[in-house]
């Protein structure tokens, strides 16, 4: 029997486990799953929590129920990888070994990475809306706020979906709109980078659509600590913004175990070849999702896009041949803009997001970079595709590569093929 | 892409101004990128920091992080915004001639 781990159950891990399953004789082949947490977050819709539009329940549901019926699952934390030895070392002493591995472990925020940010103020006064724990607390505050400085401010690139803290400062407009308190609420968003997205022409447009809704925008800005006694955050060349509501987007890194087992850069990411989804130092072991240290998004439709990529390419290196399939860094999102409209991007490692039409069949097309109704239909029909096709690793009506097809093309912008 | 004369040598820069061509680079066009950056003259602390964006770019292909700046130079990364204001990681790369690292993206 040939061994394959899957390490992390989680979007990614999930949606491997399920391809891997089907394609994998069960006589030959033995998978095993391992995460330390039984139970999958929906992660997109911890930002719709604090706002009420989503319920705890909305985003819960058991691991267990996704992965196929006959492999091992393990549910207990991993001590470390020792990749040469083609193992993996479990938290109480087990041994697992591999002939091939998939790590899929994901990342999670770190606000011990900021000084003070852990400090009495924590889930008082600075909330962070990338946990359940989080976004269930600072739902339980805006309930009772009274207005006063809002201030949203993302640490430090790469984080997992990065328009969130966007969508984030747009809701909260609605939604203070919708309790008549607007005007008592002053909402500034606070990045490091020098606009509102990553992409300079997103960046413009999404710039525009803050304004419209007055959130001014502190950019360049990179947090060195937070004041708890004053209530102020302070970046590394000694600007100060007072906050009364501090909702902090922390340091992303991958998971700890990455780290002992000195797999990762200096975020516990993992070098990972960006086409091939291999390991840069193991062949035996592919990377995907959050876990990698490619130059994209971290975000599940990533993840996704990747999942066919790798698949192809575990196909290939189990068959013996070289990996044939290429990522070109795929990445698709609906920005949620507030008042039942959204905005859709799509773009990879080398084409910007690009206004225009994103076709697809039955309920498309939808407008890309624009604020629509039906991109917002989009977005909350997306978490029935996740917990029903996504994880399971079922086909989408969306190729893995990114297509030219609808977008409009600036005369200023240059696009390269992938 | 457009091209530039600094020092009296013309080179190739991106929409943002990186160098594309790194082998073009050299001191005297450090100095005066720096200038453009705001940076009126380059200390010893700016010159380690530069040589270290620069071997870090010929090994891996990419420039450091500031976190892995920090790492690798010891400059505190408080120290590294007063030497290159406002992103030092980027500034920095800009100055040393490489490209724009990709975790600024």
């Amino acid at each position: 029997m040939k061994k394959l781990v899957i390490l992390g159950g989680g979007t990614a891990g999930t949606m491997m486990a399920n391809k891997l399953w089907k394609a994998l004789s069960n006589k030959e082949w033995k998978i095993t799953i391992i995460d330390k947490e039984t139970t999958h977050y929906y992660q997109p819709g911890f930002l719709f929590i604090p706002f009420g539009i989503y319920q705890k329940e909305d985003v819960i549901k058991p691991k267990k129920k996704f992965y196929p019926q006959d492999i091992d699952v393990l549910f207990i934390d991993i001590d470390k990888i020792e990749p040469d030895q083609n193992r993996v070392l479990l938290s109480d002493k087990q041994i697992i070994e591999y002939d091939y591995l998939i790590v899929a472990t994901g990342s999670e925020i770190r606000p011990d990475e900021v000084e003070g940010m852990t400090g009495k103020l924590w889930r008082k006064s600075i909330f962070d809306f990338y946990t359940l724990e989080g976004s269930l607390a600072l739902a339980d505050f805006l309930e009772g706020w009274e207005g006063g400085r809002l201030v949203v401010n993302i640490a430090e690139m790469p984080i997992k979906c990065p328009v969130a803290p966007m969508e984030f400062a747009f809701l909260a407009d609605a939604y203070f709109k919708r309790r008549g308190m607007r005007d008592k609420v002053d909402i500034t968003f606070v990045t490091p980078l020098p606009g509102a997205f990553t992409k300079p022409v997103c960046s413009e447009v999404l710039a525009g659509t803050l304004e419209k809704r007055k959130i001014k925008v502190e950019s360049e800005f990179a947090i060195g600590k937070i004041d708890n006694q004053k209530k102020k955050i302070i970046s590394w060349d000694d600007r100060e913004i007072l906050f009364d509501l501090l909702v902090a987007v922390p340091t992303n890194m991958g998971s700890r175990a990455i780290q002992r087992s000195g797999m990762g850069d200096e975020l516990n990411y993992i070098p990972t070849d960006r086409n091939t989804l291999q390991s840069k130092v193991w062949k035996n072991i592919f990377v995907i999702g959050d876990a990698t240290d490619l130059p994209t998004s971290k975000a599940g439709a990533v993840a996704h896009f990747e999942g066919d990529v790798l698949f192809q390419n575990m196909i290939d290196v189990i068959s013996g041949r070289t990996p044939s399939a290429s990522f070109d860094g795929h990445s698709n999102c609906f920005i949620e803009s507030g008042n039942g409209k959204a905005m859709l991007i799509d773009f990879n490692y080398n084409t910007e997001p690009l206004p225009g039409k994103f076709p697809l069949s039955v309920i498309g097309p939808f407008s890309l970079l624009e604020e629509t109704a039906i991109n917002h239909w989009g977005k909350m029909m997306f978490k029935w595709i996740y917990w029903n096709a996504i994880i399971k690793g079922r086909e989408l009506p969306i190729n893995s590569h990114m297509s030219m097809a609808g977008k409009k093309v600036p005369k200023t912008i240059k696009t390269a093929p992938a | 892409m457009s091209t530039a004369t600094i020092a009296h040598k013309t080179i190739e820069v991106d929409q943002e101004g990186f160098m594309k061509d790194h082998t073009q680079w050299n001191e005297d066009i450090a100095r005066e990128l720096a200038k453009l950056e705001g940076i009126d003259k380059l200390t010893d602390h700016h010159w380690s920091v530069i040589n270290l964006m620069r071997r870090e770019y010929k090994e891996k292909g990419d420039g450091p992080s500031i976190r892995r700046l920090t790492k690798e130079s010891g400059v505190p990364i408080k120290e590294l915004y007063q030497l290159f204001p406002k992103g030092p990681a980027k500034k920095a790369a800009k100055i040393a001639g490489i490209p724009k690292p990709t975790g600024c993206i």
